[in-house]
């Protein structure tokens, strides 16, 4: 596999620094020994609950947030190589937040906010810049007199797809999409969906596609990683995750997913919290949720294990 | 530009802040021109003519003071050094104050640390003895009480523009600026500043006034300005000494104090309603116990439903617009129902919720038409005191955030039990038994223990069966949910569905559930109504509507949302926007977006029709019929 | 909360060891020696140097504060020269004084201006709202020396109901009756600003509050109107109220300057300012250190209220 961005045993802790007086704070293991690789046009769906890790993971990626240890090689190079260049690795790997409006400055005119990346990435002149900013705006279908205005002029919709714009204006081959439909209502979110799904080919984009819906991930990702208490406990085809999924935690939330004509058949009383991030548990994370959890699963913890068909589970009984 | 302008024209609205504005305008254009007004020396003595009282007709409007001096001269020259001192003292602190700010909360972690740590032992000081300190050290004078009064608000700059950089900071587009490739002093100058400034604005008019005030003060006790030269308060700590032979020497004075600091406080008022976000989203006004009902006629009973909505109409009116949110709404339910009402984020569906039991916000919403009618009874004609008895024991709620819908400072077992004390007369010990045993209801493991928590000690899901327990504390006939699971993750949002759909069969229950999920609906309800702008254009039971949507819209909405098992796909939408609700068109809200539009569409009011014996639809041209 | 109280009395001692620091070192600024003040024109080069010896000026900064910080833990705060008296006896009973002053002041604002404020926010836009708005504006615009001066010509010259300075009555006073006497106008004088602030804040909290999800699902519940807003608003709202209170107490403390100034009340303001005219710097020192250790302490129960009523606030 060709792959233009490995991710090997990255980790994120907070806290645990010694303090002035007293013990020190308790750390909190955000993100655990994360590894996977993604090809060049590849879309790569991290799928996962609140709390479970997955921005945390995704500003390392973007070098946003330092990881406490492991390594982020995009085509081959470090990230923290990268850094060093100028602009840092904005040139390399984009960012699109779950929050549109929040991420354009509310006191910035979209032009203003479409030429920062041109200016401080690539040094671009002005009469490039005008070129490409008209060229970006007619790919993600937005008309051209909306650059003289705010952003609080804009629908949710609208100001997503200014920041998809915004995100492919440096040229990077690698996009992080975090839960970018997730704010926006259905139809809207089918618009901006298909709309990356069309950049994606037009520009030959690998995207890393974040969400905590399992029906939008499975819609636009060829593979699925699926995050608890961050850890990947699942890693995978699409179809072969969602259609048999092989660790019971995966196997529970395509189970709670409302799907028309399927029944309810999630009990009321399925314990429904991940554990506690200051208290860890010894063993398997997901062992205090899971029925199948026998007493290997609460003293050891798992490790990632490859099956056939790429398909990586960490549990000691898998389904299947 | 276009933004500035609009700010001066709203500030212009604002009659407190322009009597403000034209108060200062009058008094800083008299003190400027000061040195051109055919004044008498201030500080000519003339001790022939001591503690003259005021007289229009001498050449002494104000009278003259113990050395004769001319009061008018005095004040005028007076309210020159005043302003200028206060506006001095807060340029110096707003700027040290600001720069400090930024700089603690840009770069965090130990510099942070140290300043604000260094702030807080300043803040450790009552405001006015540090300013008495540090003139004390300085030595008595005009320019170390500015210096005094300006050190002494530092802090409270340092502390807010700190405060509102971290907040700033937290932001996505900060994150975006450094992605684009900008370095820290450009993100300090172009994302933060910008966002900041008006933080420090609002700060400004706050103390602008305080900084005027203790100059004066510092004067009044003679460590201001040192004679011959006088400010306000200095004039006022002169005339103090004859207070009782020459009232008039420290009245005037101390007046023209008064009046600056008003000036300057409403106008700074006027300026933060304008600036501060809080202010200006919802105008901070509090919504009404009951929403207000502004109708022309009741509609009639039609026949023995339990809960009988007609004609609706909830219309939020703000400042000349008219955002009619609900716009018609009709809605019938039997006992042991379970209604759906389905639609996207501005279709109206939590007002018309939230409508029923008059709890839409007012202002701004108004119910302009329409009836509610439980058991036959017309709820919106219904006093407030029979409304009450009504909420929470015949109709109870369940919101969409469990978090924000529980008070946070009162254990979850007390505020069931208040649920269960406000319509019966039961004793506390009682109550508490019950709320636990509510609590066993719901599933929430060791329940006697758990209802002592706070909220905020449970999870989201924890919290969401505490609101349905409330909700069944007085076993009501009819429970309206307002997407009570939006908040939740998936796995949870499956246990409360599970509970809710438990309950309903078990207790009979009869539910209304707003939501955007057609799965989810899919899996608890029995009828649906599908709203679009206001309206009900769909309604019927569930499976006729999923399997044969009539509605275009419906149709539209069912196929764009990805469903689980479908595999990667290009997903069905729907191109364009829903129309804001203060500029609805003619005809059929949706037929800019139809395909199936005609003119006769954008025409006239479309009435609902009947596809099938439980199916109706607001639509000339329903699928699977002909038109 | 036995925990945190004991947290919050510790984290208070790095805030006493600044703020000793800074009053020294701000005295320590001070231009010219206290010596040549002290002595006046008596001041040969050998008597400066003995009271520099004497009172250890002569020794580096960083021993000076140390020994400066023991003698006062000790009780020590030096003499004062103009009064020829213990530092500490004579700012104790002028505290005790200013506490009578700015406690009773403190009682009025805090009592109005959360009546005021929970009253407006309660009949927003109605005419009683209006007018108190307006008061609380004007509240704090008023220069409380300025107030003072008029109280007196009020009450004092003009009607002749209450004594216009002083704490007792010259001939024959003494007692509680004649101390209330002599406290209403200048307590009610300097309450009056921290009323408006006070009003103004609880206002805006408590409509903050009334705009909460809550505040509808307590309504949805059915409770009745007064619950809703004196119970469930107003206990939300006093999370934010109590430090506005701490705040307050420092400017009632710090207001008591001009106000003791005016009615000629014997507390630490009118004190403070004596002696900043003679240059007293061991007065000073010891005054101002001991209404900042009494503002601190009263700062501490805010927060520490404000832990007992909201069980949010991590420790």
């Amino acid at each position: 596999m060709n792959a233009v961005l490995r991710v090997a045993g990255l980790c994120k802790t907070f806290g645990g620094e010694q303090r002035l007086f007293g013990k020190p704070s308790p750390p909190v293991y955000a993100v655990q020994s994360v590894s996977f690789s993604v090809a060049g046009g590849e879309v790569l769906g991290i799928v996962g609950e609140s709390g479970c890790g997955k921005t945390t993971l995704a500003r390392m990626l973007v070098g946003l947030l330092p990881a406490s240890s492991g390594q982020i090689k995009i085509s081959g190079r470090d990230i923290s190589d990268l850094s060093g260049e100028t602009g840092g690795c904005g040139r390399h790997i984009q960012y699109v937040f779950q929050n549109a409006p929040g991420s354009l400055n509310p006191r910035k005119t979209i032009l203003q906010i479409m030429e920062a990346p041109l200016i401080h990435l690539l040094g671009m002149a002005g009469a490039d810049r005008k070129a490409r900013i008209a060229e970006l705006f007619d790919a993600v279908n937005l008309r051209r007199e909306f650059l003289q205005r705010y952003p609080h002029e804009f629908s949710g919709g609208q100001a997503q797809r200014i920041c998809i714009a915004r995100a492919l204006a440096a040229n990077a081959r690698i996009v992080v999409l975090d839960e970018p439909v997730s704010a926006l209502d259905v139809s809207v979110q089918a618009q901006v969906l298909n709309l990356l799904s069309d950049l994606r080919k037009a520009y030959n984009l690998t995207y890393i596609f974040i969400s905590h819906d399992l029906a939008v991930v499975e819609a636009i990702s060829d593979r699925v990683a699926v995050l608890y208490f961050g850890s990947i406990v699942e890693l995978g085809k699409a179809g072969d995750v969602f259609s048999g999924p092989r660790h019971p935690y995966t196997h529970l939330l395509t189970e709670s997913a409302p799907v028309i004509g399927k029944p309810l058949s999630i009990a009321v009383d399925t314990p429904g919290d991940p554990p506690d991030p200051l208290a860890p548990p010894a063993g398997c994370a997901f062992a205090g949720r899971c029925d199948k959890a026998q007493n290997d699963c609460r003293l050891n913890k798992p490790t990632l294990t490859k099956n056939p068909g790429e398909h990586h589970v960490r549990c000691f009984h898998p389904l299947g | 530009m276009k933004r500035r302008q609009s700010v001066l024209a709203v500030l212009a609205r604002n009659r407190p802040a322009t009597l403000g504005a034209s108060l200062l305008l009058v008094i800083v254009t008299v003190s400027l021109l000061a040195p051109l007004l055919p004044l008498h020396d201030p500080n000519a003595t003339d001790l022939a003519n001591r503690l003259l009282r005021p007289s229009l007709l001498s050449g002494n409007p104000l009278g003259t003071d113990h050395l004769g001096r001319d009061l008018l001269a005095r004040l005028i020259w007076g309210i020159r050094l005043s302003l200028a001192v206060g506006i001095f003292a807060s340029i110096i602190a707003a700027v040290s104050g600001s720069a400090l700010g930024i700089f603690a909360g840009f770069f965090g972690g130990r510099v942070d640390n140290l300043l604000m740590r260094g702030v807080d032992m300043l803040m450790a000081f009552p405001y006015i003895l540090l300013a008495l300190t540090i003139v004390a050290v300085l030595g008595p004078g005009l320019l170390n009480a500015l210096y005094a009064v300006a050190i002494v608000n530092i802090p409270f700059f340092a502390r807010n523009i700190r405060g509102a950089t971290v907040a700033v900071i937290r932001r996505e587009f900060v994150d975006a600026a450094r992605l684009s490739g900008m370095n820290n002093r450009r993100i300090i100058t172009v994302e933060i500043l910008p966002n900041v400034a008006p933080v420090i604005v609002v700060a400004m008019s706050t103390t602008i006034g305080w900084m005027i005030l203790e100059t004066a003060g510092l004067s009044f006790l003679g460590l201001g300005s040192q004679p011959p030269q006088a400010d306000l308060g200095s004039m006022l700590g002169e005339g103090r000494k004859l207070l009782i032979t020459a009232p008039h020497a420290s009245i005037v004075p101390g007046a023209m104090i008064f009046i600056i600091v008003i000036a300057v406080n409403l106008l700074g008022d006027g300026i933060r309603d304008i600036l501060d976000p809080r202010l200006r989203a919802g105008t901070l006004s509090r919504p009404a116990p009951l929403t207000h009902v502004r109708r022309e006629s009741i509609p009639e009973p039609q026949s023995g439903y339990l809960l009988e909505v007609q004609n609706l109409h909830t219309h939020f009116i703000a400042s000349g617009r008219v955002d009619k949110a609900v716009n018609g709404v009709d809605i019938e339910i039997n006992a042991g129902q379970c209604l759906g009402i389905i639609g996207e984020s501005g279709s109206g569906k939590s007002v018309t919720a939230l409508s029923l039991l008059g709890l839409a916000p007012s202002p701004p919403a108004v119910i302009t038409a329409g009836g509610v009618r439980l058991e036959g009874e017309e709820l919106l004609s219904a006093n407030f005191s029979r409304l009450r008895s009504i909420r929470g024991k015949k109709i109870a709620y369940v919101f969409q955030n469990p978090l924000a819908t529980l008070h946070p400072l009162t254990t979850v077992g007390a505020q069931i039990s208040e649920a269960i004390r406000c319509h019966r007369p039961v004793s506390k010990h009682s109550a508490w038994a019950e709320a636990v045993n509510l609590l066993n209801q719901v599933q929430i493991p060791n329940a006697a223990a758990r209802a002592r928590n706070y909220p905020h000690e449970m999870s989201g899901g924890m919290c969401q069966r505490v609101s349905i327990a409330m909700a069944l504390a007085n076993s009501p006939q009819l429970i309206i949910a307002d997407e009570p699971t939006t908040a939740l993750d998936v796995t949870v949002q499956a246990q409360i569905i599970s509970l809710l759909s438990r309950l309903r069969h078990q207790q009979n229950m009869t539910l209304i559930f707003v939501t955007h999920d057609f799965g989810i609906l899919a899996q608890l309800c029995d009828r649906v109504a599908v709203m679009y702008a206001g309206r009900i254009v769909e309604n019927g039971s569930t499976e006729e509507i999923l399997a044969n949507p009539a509605h275009p819209y419906t149709a539209r909405l069912i196929e764009c949302a990805p469903r689980l098992g479908k595999g990667r796909r290009v997903l069905t939408s729907i191109s364009g926007l829903p129309p804001a609700g203060d500029q609805l068109p003619a005809g059929c809200a949706f037929a800019s977006c139809c395909d199936r539009s005609t003119e006769r569409c954008r025409r006239g009011d479309i009435k609902t029709r009947p596809v099938a014996a439980t199916h109706s639809v607001r639509c000339l041209y329903p699928l699977g019929c002909a038109p | 909360m036995r925990r945190y109280v004991l947290k919050r009395f510790l984290a208070v001692v790095p805030v006493l060891l600044g703020l000793t620091l800074i009053v020294f070192l701000i005295m320590a600024l001070i231009p010219g020696d206290p010596a040549t003040a002290i002595l006046g024109s008596y001041a040969t080069a050998e008597n400066v140097e003995k009271i520099n010896r004497s009172l250890g000026l002569d020794k580096p900064l960083a021993q000076q504060y140390l020994i400066w910080l023991s003698n006062i833990l000790q009780g020590d705060f030096g003499r004062s020269y103009s009064l020829n008296r213990p530092v500490l006896d004579e700012v104790l009973d002028r505290f005790s004084a200013t506490l009578i002053l700015s406690g009773a002041a403190f009682l009025l604002c805090s009592l109005w201006g959360v009546l005021i404020g929970i009253w407006t926010a309660a009949r927003q836009y109605g005419w009683t709202d209006r007018i108190l708005t307006v008061a609380a504006l004007t509240g704090i615009s008023v220069p409380s020396f300025w107030l003072g001066l008029l109280a007196i010509l009020a009450f004092s010259v003009h009607l002749r109901w209450l004594p216009a300075s002083g704490m007792f009555a010259v001939y024959g006073g003494g007692g509680m009756v004649d101390l209330l006497k002599h406290l209403i106008l200048p307590a009610t004088t300097l309450s009056v600003v921290a009323t408006g602030v006070i009003a103004r804040l609880t206002r805006s909290a408590m409509l903050e509050i009334l705009r909460q999800d809550f505040i509808c699902a307590a309504r949805a519940k059915g409770l009745p109107e007064h619950r809703v807003l004196y119970l469930h608003a107003f206990k939300a709202a006093l999370v934010t109220v109590i430090p506005v209170l701490g705040v307050q107490a420092g400017f009632v403390l710090g207001g008591a300057v001009y106000i003791e100034t005016v009615f000629q009340w014997p507390g630490v303001g009118l004190m403070l300012v004596q002696a900043i005219s003679k240059r007293d710097i061991l007065l000073i020192q010891g005054g101002v250190v001991i209404v900042a250790v009494c503002y601190v302490m009263i700062n501490l129960m805010a927060d520490i209220a404000q832990h007992w009523l909201d069980p949010r606030v991590k420790t």
